[in-house]
C-alpha cells in the first residue's frame, strides 16, 4: 500500500495540549479528512471489519499508520503520561519476537508512506532509523535489544500516533500480552493484561449476545500477514482529552458535569478510533492499532452532512449504549446543539463530506 | 489475485531428494527480503500452467530466520489435480512462480514447556522450520519421524546431526513402526503434541492423546489435504438478467466486481453481514459465520463473499 503516493505529506503543527489549557484544535484540512464513522443515520454494533488496503487515496485510512498535524502534540502527551505512569507500556516477556515485528512493520511503513519525515536504511542487521520530526537518528542491530535505548516496542510506539496492543494467539484465542496505551477511552492495559478476547470485551453491552465477538474472533484468528484489516469505533469525550483512562478518572470524570448550552459546541467532542489489525510475521501475534481522532461539535458542524447525521445517530442511540459509552448525562445538551444544524434534509450514503 | 496476495519468486535451485520428492529454493524476483514467518507456516504457490493455474499450499521448511529465500519440498501425487506433477515435471531453475505471504495454522505454542513433534513422510516439512525455533529458544522438544524407506528422505542426516538424541527415526520398510500411544504415555503433564502426515497417523495420535486425557489445546494437527475447491456454477442476476460464470476458485463477489458491479461488502470473510443477498432460486452451500442455521436451511439468502451455489444455477435478487 505504500509505494503509491496515496498519502499527502502532512503539515505538522507545533505542540498543542490535551490537558490543562486544552489548546488542541483541528485545521480545516484536518476536519475534511476526519474519519467520520457513520455511513448511515443510525448506529448499532456489528462486525464492521474491512481490508486496510491503502484506500481511499489521500484519506486518513490510506496510510498504514496515519501521521497528521497533531503528531508532535500526541508524542509530547505520550511522554507526559508515561512519566506519570510507566505501567501504560507493558509487554509480557515471551513477546520479544512480536516487539521486533512491530518495530520492523512501523519503520518500513512510515519510511514508505512519509519519506520526507522518516527513513530506514538497512545493511544486513545494521539498521539506521531517522525520524526528522522528533530529531531522532539511531543506528542499531536488529534483534539486539541492547543496541536500542528502550525495548523495541516502546522505542517505536513512542514515535507513532495511536495506542497499540499485542496479542499472542494460542488455543484458538487471542490474549492481551502487551501494549502502549496512553490515549484510551476508559479501559486499562494494566487491568486487562493477560485476559483473553472475550474477557477484555466483558463490559461491552449487547455485542456478546449478538454474536459480534464470536464472529470477530473467528475472523481475526485467520488474519494473514500482508492483509491487515480495520474498523471504526466511537464515543464522546469532554474537552480534547486524550488520556481518558480509568487510572486518571478523578481528573476527567467531573468534566462531564461542566457541559452547558453555552460551551457544548466547544467542549463536547466526537472521539473516533481508527483501529487496524496486523498479523505479525515472525511471532504470529496480532498487533492492534487504535488511532484516536477528536473533533469538537463546532468543528463537526462545519460539515453540514456530519452535523445532521450525528444528530440522528446520537438521538436514536439506545440507552444502554449511551450509558456504556459514558455520555448519557450530557447527551441532551449535545442534542439541543446539533438539532439546530439538522434541517431534516436527506443525507448521502457513506461517511465522506458532500 | 490482488497485489498483496502474490510475491513473485524465481526458482533458484531444484534438488531431487528422491524419486517422489523435490526441494525448491525460491528467491524474491525483486531482490528485497521476503516476508518473515513463524515455524509451521505455509505459502500458497501459484503456478501458471498451459491450460490452467494451480494454486497449492506448501509448508516452508527453510529457517524462519532466513529471508533471502524460502524452501519447500513437494511430494509428487500422481492422482491429484496436477499441481505437484507440474512442479515436478514442468518447473525449471529460473522459472517464475508466485507465493502468497506466509500463513500459519500450525504454530508452536510459545508458552509450551515441552513439545513432541510427530511426522509421517512428507509431513516432516512444517517441523523443519519449527525445529529452527525450538533450537534457537533452547526449548525442550523431541521429534519422532516415520517414513517408508531411508532412500526417500534427504533430511535424516541433517536431523540426526542437528538434533542428536532428540530425533527418533522409524523406517517402516525395516520393520520399525512409530507407536503414538507409547510416545504420548511417556510425556509429562502439560506437554504439547504436534502431528503432521497421513490421515491415519493424525487420527491415531489425536485419538490416543484424547483417550489419555490430553486437553484439546495441547493437541495440534496439520493435514496436507487442501480444502476441495468448489464446483463451477452460474449466477443469474434477476434485475439485469446478466448471467455470470463462477469458476472453482472464484467467489460470487469477485465475479460481480470483475463485471463492473459494486455490491455492498466489507470483511470479505463471511462475518460482517454486509454482502447478504436474497436468493430467488437455487441451493446454497453456506461457508459464512453470519446467517443463522435456520436461514441457511431455507436457502433464501447467501453471503456472496464466501458461499457458493450447490445447484448449477442460482438466481440472486441483484
Ligand atoms: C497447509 C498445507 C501444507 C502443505 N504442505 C505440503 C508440503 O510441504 N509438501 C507437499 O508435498 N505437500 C504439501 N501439501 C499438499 C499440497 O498442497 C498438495 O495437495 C499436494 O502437493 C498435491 O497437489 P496436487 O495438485 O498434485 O494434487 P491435489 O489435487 O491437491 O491432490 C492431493 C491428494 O488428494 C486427492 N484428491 C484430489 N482431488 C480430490 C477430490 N476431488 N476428491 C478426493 N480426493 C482428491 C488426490 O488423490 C491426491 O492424493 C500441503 C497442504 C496443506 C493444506
Ligand atoms: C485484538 C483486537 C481487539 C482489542 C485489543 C480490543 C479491545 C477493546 C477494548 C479494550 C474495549 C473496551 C472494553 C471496556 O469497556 O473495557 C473494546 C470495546 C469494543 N470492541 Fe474491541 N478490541 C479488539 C477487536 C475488536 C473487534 C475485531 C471488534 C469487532 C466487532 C471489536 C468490537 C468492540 C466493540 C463493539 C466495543 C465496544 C465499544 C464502544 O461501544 O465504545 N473489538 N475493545
Ligand atoms: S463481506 Fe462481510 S460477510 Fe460478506
Amino acid at each position: 500500500m505504500s509505494e503509491q503516493a496515496t498519502v499527502a505529506a502532512p503539515r505538522v503543527k507545533p505542540v498543542e495540549t490535551f490537558r490543562g489549557d486544552f489548546t488542541y484544535s483541528n485545521s480545516p484540512e484536518a476536519i475534511r479528512r476526519f474519519p467520520f464513522p457513520f455511513h448511515r443515520d443510525d448506529y448499532m454494533y456489528s462486525v464492521n471489519i474491512e481490508p486496510h488496503d491503502g484506500t481511499p487515496p489521500g484519506s486518513a485510512y490510506a496510510p498504514a499508520f496515519d501521521i497528521d498535524e497533531h503528531y508532535l502534540s500526541e508524542m509530547a502527551e505520550r511522554r507526559t503520561v508515561l512519566e506519570e505512569d510507566p505501567k501504560r507500556c507493558q509487554v509480557l516477556p515471551y513477546m520479544m519476537e512480536a516487539q521486533w515485528d512491530t518495530l520492523e512493520l512501523m519503520m518500513t511503513s512510515l519510511a514508505a508512506d512519509y519519506p520526507e519525515h522518516f527513513s530506514l536504511t538497512r545493511d544486513g542487521d545494521t539498521w539506521t532509523w531517522e525520524n526528522r520530526l522528533l530529531d531522532i537518528r539511531d543506528t542499531f542491530t536488529f534483534k539486539d535489544a541492547d543496541t536500542l535505548p528502550l525495548e523495541p516496542f516502546e522505542y517505536i510506539t513512542r514515535q507513532v500516533q495511536g495506542d497499540f496492543t499485542l496479542h499472542g494467539q494460542r488455543n484458538d484465542m487471542l490474549y492481551m500480552d502487551g501494549g502502549m496505551v496512553t490515549c484510551q477511552a476508559d479501559w486499562s492495559l494494566d487491568f486487562d493484561l493477560g485476559m483473553n478476547f472475550y474477557e477484555w470485551h466483558g463490559p461491552v453491552p449487547r455485542a456478546h449476545e449478538m454474536g459480534v465477538f464470536e464472529r470477530a474472533l473467528k475472523y481475526l484468528l485467520t488474519l494473514k500477514v500482508g492483509s491487515p484489516v480495520r474498523r471504526l469505533n466511537w464515543t464522546m469525550t469532554v474537552n480534547p482529552r486524550m488520556d481518558t483512562s480509568p487510572e486518571n478518572y478523578d481528573k476527567w470524570g467531573i468534566d462531564r458535569a461542566t457541559i452547558t448550552p453555552d460551551n457544548v459546541g466547544e467542549l463536547a467532542h466526537l472521539r473516533v478510533e481508527l483501529q487496524s489489525l496486523w498479523r505479525l510475521p515472525r511471532s504470529n501475534a496480532i498487533l492492534f492499532s487504535i488511532r484516536c481522532y477528536l473533533i469538537s461539535m463546532e468543528e463537526l458542524a462545519t460539515v453540514p452532512k456530519w452535523a445532521r447525521r450525528f444528530h440522528r445517530v446520537l438521538r436514536d442511540l439506545p440507552e444502554d449504549l449511551a450509558d456504556y459509552k459514558g455520555f448519557i448525562g450530557f447527551r441532551p445538551t449535545v442534542l439541543d446543539y446539533l438539532a439546530r444544524h439538522d434541517d431534516g434534509a436527506a443525507t448521502s450514503p457513506g461517511g465522506a463530506p458532500d | 489475485m490482488s497485489a498483496v496476495d502474490s510475491i513473485p519468486v524465481r526458482v533458484a535451485a531444484i534438488e531431487t531428494v528422491s524419486p517422489f520428492i523435490k526441494t525448491f529454493t525460491l528467491e524474491p524476483t525483486d531482490g528485497g527480503p521476503l516476508p518473515a514467518f513463524s515455524g509451521g507456516s505455509h505459502v500458497v504457490v501459484t503456478m501458471q500452467g498451459r491450460d490452467k493455474n494451480h494454486r497449492n499450499p506448501y509448508s516452508l521448511m527453510s529457517s524462519p530466520y532466513e529471508r533471502r529465500f524460502y524452501q519447500i519440498s513437494v511430494r509428487r501425487e500422481d492422482d491429484g489435480r496436477g499441481g505437484s506433477k507440474f512442479l515436478h515435471g514442468n518447473v525449471r531453475v529460473g522459472d517464475q512462480l508466485f507465493v502468497s505471504p506466509p500463513a500459519n495454522l500450525f504454530a508452536l505454542n510459545e508458552l509450551g514447556r515441552r513439545h513432541i513433534l510427530i511426522a509421517g513422510g512428507i509431513g516432516i516439512t512444517p517441523f523443519l522450520s519449527q525445529l529452527y525455533e525450538l533450537r534457537a529458544q533452547d526449548s525442550d522438544y523431541a521429534l519422532h519421524y516415520a517414513y517408508r524407506r531411508a532412500d526417500d528422505t534427504a533430511f535424516l542426516d541433517r536431523l540426526a546431526a542437528e538434533h542428536g538424541e532428540r530425533a527418533h527415526f522409524y523406517e517402516s520398510s525395516q520393520g520399525h513402526y512409530l507407536d503414538p500411544g507409547r510416545i504420548l504415555a511417556e510425556q509429562p503433564l502439560g506437554t504439547h503434541v504436534y502431528v503432521c502426515g497421513p490421515e491415519g497417523l493424525i487420527d491415531t495420535v489425536v485419538t490416543r492423546a484424547r483417550r489419555l486425557g490430553w486437553p484439546a489445546s495441547h493437541i495440534h494437527a496439520e493435514e496436507f489435504a487442501a480444502p476441495p475447491s468448489g464446483r463451477p456454477f452460474t449466477v443469474v442476476l434477476d434485475k439485469s438478467g446478466d448471467e455470470l460464470e463462477v469458476g472453482p476458485d472464484d467467489t460470487v463477489l469477485d465475479v460481480l466486481e470483475d463485471n463492473g458491479y459494486a455490491p455492498d461488502c466489507s470483511c470479505r470473510g463471511g462475518v460482517c453481514g454486509e454482502c447478504e443477498t436474497a436468493v430467488i432460486t437455487g441451493e446454497i452451500e453456506h461457508h459464512d459465520d453470519y446467517l443463522s442455521e435456520e436461514v441457511k436451511r431455507e436457502h433464501s439468502r447467501m453471503m456472496i463473499c464466501v458461499s457458493r451455489a450447490a445447484s448449477e444455477r442460482v438466481v440472486l435478487d441483484l
